[in-house]
């Protein structure tokens, strides 16, 4: 399998990793990752624990900087940057936590429209009708007036998918969107991610949901030790005679989560 | 003088009058203090290396010395500093120099705001260091700067934190400004003290004083707790 897709001039690469490093505490997270992102193209990222998945879209992100590599966007590199493009580059792509993140002293509502008025100084008013319209993408409409501690974590996840969108970003990275939820929770998140796809968004995610990936993804990437050692697509990656690694990686997952 | 007379011509328009001035010093210092408890305990959460070095050194000394002790040197103590420029450089150093000789209100003000900010920016410190760092990074990938994020996220969620423990502070400063009176304020205490000691009824004085502070700690208490209730997020964080 080949590890460096060749990029085609004439492709709508949106967004290039090119050999993104990154050791923390002495032990080397990511070692020399690169991928691409066509737009409209939507990747998976798997791989057991501790391999290094958020890390490299924290760093993707800049929320962590990389030590050496680069990340360009539509041809820009994040890596010449100011500090302040930095902050306008981060916009352009929407990130997802497991974890939520929502700001906790804020309704829904506001939660979707603060970056809207802060960031982007948008008036009161259109930002909470954007906020809304969000909100009502991805079904919560009714919601709108609650805190976070007053949402479940589906909704929880979807807030902040409203959140991200409400930006624009040209790609949305998702890490791990479901893996904080209950399993009742985790179809109500799927679908939104469902139909982000289907609408044409650019996304990376990492997820544990192989069963959704496969049926959603052209490609899917594995990574280990900071490195990605198999793509392809899932067919051929998770076919029943497959020897890769992502295959017998599948196999302990599906045990683990009993089906 | 019958008990009446005495507290109705005598002590209690002293209180007043007394209670006058403690509220001019009370609010300012507790407005102060909050503020200096803002910048400081962000600035140590947050800061540089160094910034938190020095951020620190004003925490210890404030905290670490007695608020008399610090009120002395605010009122006698600088003044002193002001002779010393004079000797040295003449009376022409005088526009600058003066700038050492308090009156007893700021010098009272100004050393119980830095003593309150020093505790306030353990508090406001803690409740920062209380958020979680995915909070930080959700508005940075929202495209906040790190200014943006610490006024529009971080700071309105360590207030709500924090505001138990500085609301607790500010009940303390109600009951230090007692001690303005030994730079000879002639606020609630020091009013009292001066009847008591012209008419020698300690016991009067003193009660009715005592009566005095727990009232304004009373409605110090019932503001800050309706504030903490309005600020109080549903789910989390409400005051019973």
């Amino acid at each position: 399998m080949t590890l460096d897709k060749l990029v085609d001039p004439d492709s709508q690469t949106l967004l290039e990793v090119r050999e993104l490093s990154k050791t923390l505490g002495g032990k080397k997270i990511l070692d020399k990752v690169s991928l691409t992102l066509d737009k409209g193209e939507f990747k998976v990222l798997i791989g057991p624990s501790g391999s290094g998945k958020s890390t490299l879209l924290q760093c993707i992100h800049f929320l962590i900087p990389p030590d050496t590599g680069d990340v360009l966007l539509d041809g820009k590199s994040a890596r010449e940057m100011s500090h302040r493009d930095i902050t306008l580059f981060r916009r352009e792509i929407g990130m997802i936590f497991q974890d939520f993140n929502l700001f906790d002293h804020l309704t829904a509502k506001d939660n979707v429209a603060i970056a809207l008025r802060r960031v982007k100084g948008m008036k009161k008013k259109d930002a909470y009708d954007r906020a809304l319209s969000e909100l009502t993408r991805v079904g919560l409409l009714d919601k709108a007036d609650l805190f976070p501690a007053e949402l479940s974590g589906g909704q929880k996840q979807r807030v902040s998918i409203a959140r991200a969108l409400a930006m624009d970003p040209k790609i949305m990275l998702l890490d791990e969107p479901t893996s904080a939820l209950d399993p009742e929770l985790i179809g109500e998140v799927l679908n939104v991610i469902q139909g982000l796809s289907e609408s044409g968004m650019t996304m990376l995610m990492v997820t544990h949901q192989l069963g959704f990936a496969r049926h959603f993804t052209n490609e899917m990437l594995f990574m280990e030790d900071g490195r990605i050692t198999e793509r392809g697509a899932p067919e051929e990656l998770l076919a029943i005679d497959s020897t890769f690694r992502t295959k017998e990686f599948s196999l302990k997952l599906s045990k683990i989560q009993g089906h | 003088m019958g008990t009446w007379e005495f507290y109705l011509n005598i002590l209690i328009p002293a209180l007043n009058k007394g209670l006058l001035v403690s509220i001019q010093i009370i609010v300012p210092s507790a407005i102060l203090g909050v503020i200096i408890g803002i910048l400081v305990g962000a600035g140590r959460a947050l800061g540089s290396k160094w910034l938190t070095v020095i951020l620190d050194s004003y925490v210890a000394v404030f905290r670490g010395t007695p608020l008399v002790v610090q009120l002395m040197l605010w009122f006698y103590g600088l003044p002193s500093i002001r002779l010393i420029l004079e000797a040295h450089f003449g009376p022409e150093i005088r526009p600058i120099s003066n700038l050492f000789l308090l009156s007893p209100y700021v010098a009272s003000v100004a050393a119980f705001a830095m003593c309150s900010g020093a505790y306030q920016s353990e508090y406001i410190r803690g409740a920062i260091l209380s958020i979680k760092k995915g909070q930080f990074k959700a508005a940075l990938s929202l495209g906040f700067t790190k200014s943006q994020t610490f006024w529009h996220i971080t700071c309105p969620m360590a207030i709500r934190r924090a505001l138990p423990g500085c609301g607790n502070e500010i009940i303390y400063l109600i009951k230090y400004s007692s001690l303005a009176m030994i730079v000879t304020m002639s606020e609630l205490t020091g009013e009292a003290k001066g009847i008591a000691s012209l008419y020698f009824r300690h016991l009067e004085c003193y009660l009715l004083t005592a009566v005095y502070y727990l009232l304004l700690v009373t409605i110090a208490s019932f503001i800050l707790k309706k504030i903490e209730n309005y600020l109080a997020i549903p789910g989390q964080l409400r005051s019973q």
